[in-house]
């Protein structure tokens, strides 16, 4: 039923192979949307969910996109980095980053080195020591957790949420600062039932700092068509602004800081 | 209970006993380092002034752009009677001629370009004033008599442009504290003793020294008459702050008044302002609101100054600019800022009279600025595009004043001290395509520059480009040296500028500042001749129509040191060029890379260009990247202009930079927060100018389609600001085209 196979060891190749480089999608020079203040965006190739809404089915192929050194992300932060101010800095972003944990532990350590914070923006696939050791040299995790109930995240994403919310428990454990992410998807994630759920399931979290709202929207209607592939949500409306102020009064009652993107 | 103010004495210092409005602000300036939550709204009276401005300026963009002219008066300090906007309301007082928004002429410059500017309206300028002409010679009529043939043939084939031969230079900023601090009598005085001091045995500078002090002491008369026509009395040193702003007003009012240079700036004055503003509302004689009345109303009579000017002058002023620019912020040598509260009540009019292009509000940036201030120019930047920013940090070690305005869009000025002559601007890409033609022009032919050999056929040679390209920049620095020298010479002689004069030093320092368009182009033509392969095609004449581009090139514009140095290459060449030759009054060369809407024109007159660009695209503006090469994102864009070096363009490098608002972030104190860190990050890396628009394509493509419901949107364009809806429809739809940087 995944519109594209797992990869399990094209993935688990990719953490490996080349450590001195990235498989990249794509850079942003001056990202404001993920994460505090303004950020160069580095989207990383590669993902074994196959979330029915994803915006960048391009990103998935754990074997498409392009190498690039680590050092030339360094040396291409450190150009940008004048602009970062107290906030800012790198974030990683994908694709799922988690499948190349340990060169990102890599390039993290050289961009502290150089002190640049540091940003991770990741589905929560993995939760091993090689995550662990990266997690010592991330600021800030962004971690999306895409629905609550184990069954209807397989179903949205063709995977289990256990290594998600398990890398949250752990986020908490350690003290690791967090932020939410939450993606309202008509029909899919907007169930109020299981908003509660989610609310609850993280509103004692000490390290949560902030929480995101993410409408589900079409931009990335036109790359399933350009690698003709079958969008399951093609028609699936925006959310209406009265679901979204429905999500929000929810996710308010759990939490202080909740941003409705 | 009101109280005397004079009674808090101001901290005395060398400007008791020399003129000296530097030493008066730096004793007693009160910096500012909180935030904006003291300002105040607009009171009635400015309501109320305002509307009634508000009806007139629909009444002026229903009658094409202009209200009406006086056909019958040549303008000067004293021609004509007071005129109010609505005297009771006004604590301001004071317009260019005796009708709100009525033109006047000043045909000194031009008496053509007057006449046909009337004519252009369906008027005529009248007999009297014609006849006058028969006998009085003017600035363009000395100019043309002494051009040669190498300069016209430069003028008119578009490689010198725009150049103020026909038109007044402006820029020239008079130190109107002088008039506040001092009094029109002291300075009279202050003249009187400079005359006396050019004596002994003459020369052709001390002849004309002495000419000048007496045409200014006469200015200088004529304000205090003026004045007195409104029933004020300004021999004597403002008392008060509503004086104080009231003879600052004057002494602009009468430059306006007689001349209609491109830009008129105003200065510095804010922080000056300050000072007494802080002592009246210390001694309880004003409140905060009336605090804010002043500055608003002060800058409402700064947005009504007009000039009477022809079409073709849209071209390359589009948007009939006034560059009343007032310099805001920046820090003093001995570290304290010199934000004041003022610096904020004039961001505030922004808010109590809508966004507007005028007065040019230019923040002076330097990272140790208040953070409280940083954070309120963002915010007016995000809901109003009305400000522009310079390197305070860059401009004051580099210049050597802490006391210094903006002269035109981005050009730093000490003020009071020097000043600086105008110089237009070379077209840098036409003067490339002039050296691939053989020293001709790429449309007719014209030989334009001698001795540039043909270039052998077949794909171009980057180093034999290079050498004819240089040789031809070199030709042309020397016919343009030659230009300004002798506009200069005839605007002193024929259109002197004696109300800013006066209240200069005498004998000031003079910068000559020459400028240049189309630097990205070169930067990717040349680019695109080393690391890609181009051919030229050529028509029947031998002359290139376009240019055959195999295999990609890096552009600049996306932080690549490749293209970038080019055009550091370029810009240090051209300005030493400039340096080798006479100036007029021995002025120092400077280089702006900066077009105003200028870009629009320079395309249309400029054939197909190496880069790929087609004849009669637009440039960029000033010294952005080319529209949509910039493909590395924002900061990439803004590294790559940040390379052009300041000490080789030191009349300033003009960046502008569009994008908008959900691309600086989800919140509003988030998208505060990212713009104060994207000007700081650009300015660390030492660039020197940056407008900033916050805007969405949708809302300016709706202006474009319904001008009537935007009145006043404003948006920054080179080195200036403009109401969007005055631009001509193709300074739009360039506007529009142009990159907005949505994913930064
Ligand atoms: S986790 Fe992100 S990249 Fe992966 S499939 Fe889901 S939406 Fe797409």
């Amino acid at each position: 039923m995944l519109y594209l196979p797992l990869q399990d060891i094209e993935a688990s190749k990719l953490n490996i192979d080349d450590p001195e480089h990235l498989r990249i999608h794509s850079l942003e020079t001056f990202g404001t949307h993920d994460g505090p203040g303004i950020r160069m965006v580095i989207f990383v190739q590669g993902c074994q969910f196959r979330c029915l809404y994803c915006q960048n089915p391009d990103t998935l192929d754990v074997k498409a996109g392009e190498l690039i050194a680590i050092d030339e992300l360094v040396q291409r932060a450190v150009r940008q980095k004048a602009y970062f101010g107290k906030f800012g800095g790198v974030t990683v972003s994908g694709g799922e980053p988690l499948l190349q944990r340990s060169k990102l532990s890599t390039l993290f350590q050289r961009l502290h080195k150089e002190g640049i914070n540091t940003c991770l923006d990741t589905n929560g696939r993995l939760n091993d020591v090689h995550v662990h050791e990266l997690l010592i040299h991330t600021d800030l995790v962004m971690l999306d957790v895409k629905h609550i109930n184990e069954e209807i995240h397989r179903k949205l994403t063709g995977l289990t949420n256990k290594n998600t919310l398990a890398l949250a428990d752990y986020c908490e454990s350690i003290g690791k600062r967090l932020w939410l992410r939450y993606v309202l998807v008509p029909g899919w994630t907007d169930q109020e039932q299981y908003i509660e759920e989610w609310g609850q399931r993280f509103t004692n979290f000490k390290t949560v700092e902030r929480v995101e709202i993410i409408p589900f929207h079409q931009l990335g209607l036109h790359k399933w068509e350009l690698l003709k592939m079958d969008y399951p949500l093609k028609d699936t409306p925006t959310p209406t602004e009265e679901s979204k102020q429905k999500t929000l009064a929810i996710f308010n009652k759990y939490f202080d800081n909740v941003i409705l993107k | 209970m009101k109280t005397d103010v004079t009674a808090i004495p101001f901290e005395q210092g060398e400007w008791n006993s020399t003129l000296n409005v530097y030493s008066f602000v730096v004793k007693n300036i009160t910096p500012y380092t909180g935030n904006s939550s003291f300002l105040s709204g607009p009171s009635a009276k400015t309501i109320n002034v305002w509307n009634a401005t508000k009806e007139a300026l629909a009444i002026e963009r229903a009658n094409n752009g202009c209200l009406a002219v006086d056909t019958e008066t040549i303008s000067n300090i004293t021609a004509f009677r007071p005129g109010y906007i609505k005297k009771e309301d006004e604590v301001i007082v004071g317009l260019q001629t005796d009708v709100l928004l009525k033109r006047s002429l000043k045909p000194f410059g031009g008496i053509k370009l007057v006449e046909s500017a009337a004519r252009e309206r369906g008027l005529e300028v009248s007999d009297r004033i014609k006849d006058i002409f028969k006998y009085a010679k003017n600035h363009n009529e000395g100019v043309f008599n002494a051009y040669d043939p190498e300069i016209r043939a430069y003028r008119s084939k578009h490689v010198l442009t725009g150049l103020p031969d026909n038109y007044a230079r402006g820029r020239i900023i008079g130190d109107f504290r002088r008039l506040a601090l001092y009094g029109a009598d002291a300075l009279i005085a202050f003249k009187k003793a400079d005359f006396k001091q050019v004596s002994g045995e003459m020369t052709e500078h001390k002849v004309r020294l002495r000419e000048e002090i007496n045409s200014q002491i006469a200015a200088l008369k004529d304000i205090v008459l003026m004045a007195a026509e409104y029933g004020l009395n300004i021999s004597n040193a403002a008392t008060t702050a509503k004086e104080a702003i009231q003879w600052v007003y004057f002494g602009y009012l009468a430059a306006v008044k007689e001349q209609d240079g491109a830009a008129m700036s105003l200065g510095n004055v804010s922080s000056f302002l300050d000072i007494y503003l802080e002592r009246d509302l210390k001694s309880g004689l004003i409140t905060e609101e009336e605090a804010q009345e002043l500055v608003d109303q002060f800058v409402m009579k700064l947005r009504l100054v007009r000039h009477l000017r022809p079409a073709s002058y849209d071209e390359i002023f589009g948007g009939d600019p006034t560059w009343v620019t007032e310099s805001l912020g920046g820090q003093l040598n001995d570290g304290r800022t010199k934000v004041t509260k003022t610096s904020f009540r004039f961001l505030q009019t922004l808010y109590n009279l809508g966004s507007s292009p005028e007065p040019n509000l230019t923040i002076l940036w330097s990272e140790e600025l208040p953070e409280g201030f940083k954070r309120f120019c963002a915010q007016v930047s995000i809901d109003t595009s009305s400000i522009q920013y310079e390197n305070d940090d860059l401009m004051r070690p580099n210049r050597g004043s802490d006391d210094y305005g903006i002269a035109c869009c981005v050009s730093y000025q000490e003020i009071g001290k020097a000043i600086q002559h105008f110089g237009a601007r070379a077209n840098l890409p036409k003067a490339l395509l002039i050296s691939l033609n053989a020293g001709r022009e790429e449309h007719e032919g014209t030989v334009i520059v001698k001795g540039i050999p043909e270039l052998p056929e077949g794909p171009l040679d980057y180093d034999l480009v290079l050498d004819v390209f240089k040789r031809t920049l070199s030709d042309l620095a020397r016919v343009y040296a030659k230009a300004m020298y002798i506009i200069h010479y005839m605007h002193d002689k024929y259109y002197y500028e004696r109300a800013q004069m006066s209240l200069i030093d005498s004998d000031p320092r003079v910068d000559i500042a020459y400028g240049a368009a189309g630097i990205s182009i070169i930067a990717d033509s040349l680019a695109a001749i080393k690391y890609a392969k181009v051919t030229p095609i050529r028509n029947e004449k031998g002359l290139t129509v376009d240019f055959k581009i195999e295999g990609e090139y890096p552009q600049f514009g996306n932080d690549d040191d490749r293209p970038d140095t080019i055009a550091q290459e370029i810009t240090h060449f051209f300005i030493n060029e400039l340096r080798k030759h006479q100036t007029y009054k021995n002025s120092t060369p400077t280089l702006s890379l900066l077009t105003i809407t200028s870009n629009v024109m320079y395309g249309t007159n400029t054939g197909a260009t190496p880069d790929g660009r087609k004849s009669g695209e637009p440039f960029a503006p000033g010294a952005n990247p080319m529209h949509g090469r910039d493909s590395s994102g924002a900061i990439a864009s803004l590294n790559s202009v940040a390379k052009l070096r300041y000490t080789d363009a030191q009349d300033g490098i003009s960046n502008t930079f569009s994008m908008i608002p959900k691309s600086l972030g989800d919140t509003k104190e988030e998208q505060v927060t990212n713009l104060v860190n994207t000007i700081e990050g650009y300015f660390k890396h030492m660039a020197h100018h940056l407008n900033v628009n916050v805007l969405n394509r949708e809302t300016l493509m709706d202006a474009y389609n319904h001008p009537e419901e935007y009145p006043q949107l404003t948006i920054r364009v080179s080195g200036y600001a403009v109401n969007f809806v005055r631009l001509s429809r193709a300074h739009q739809l360039e506007v529009i085209a142009r990159t907005f940087h949505e994913k930064m």
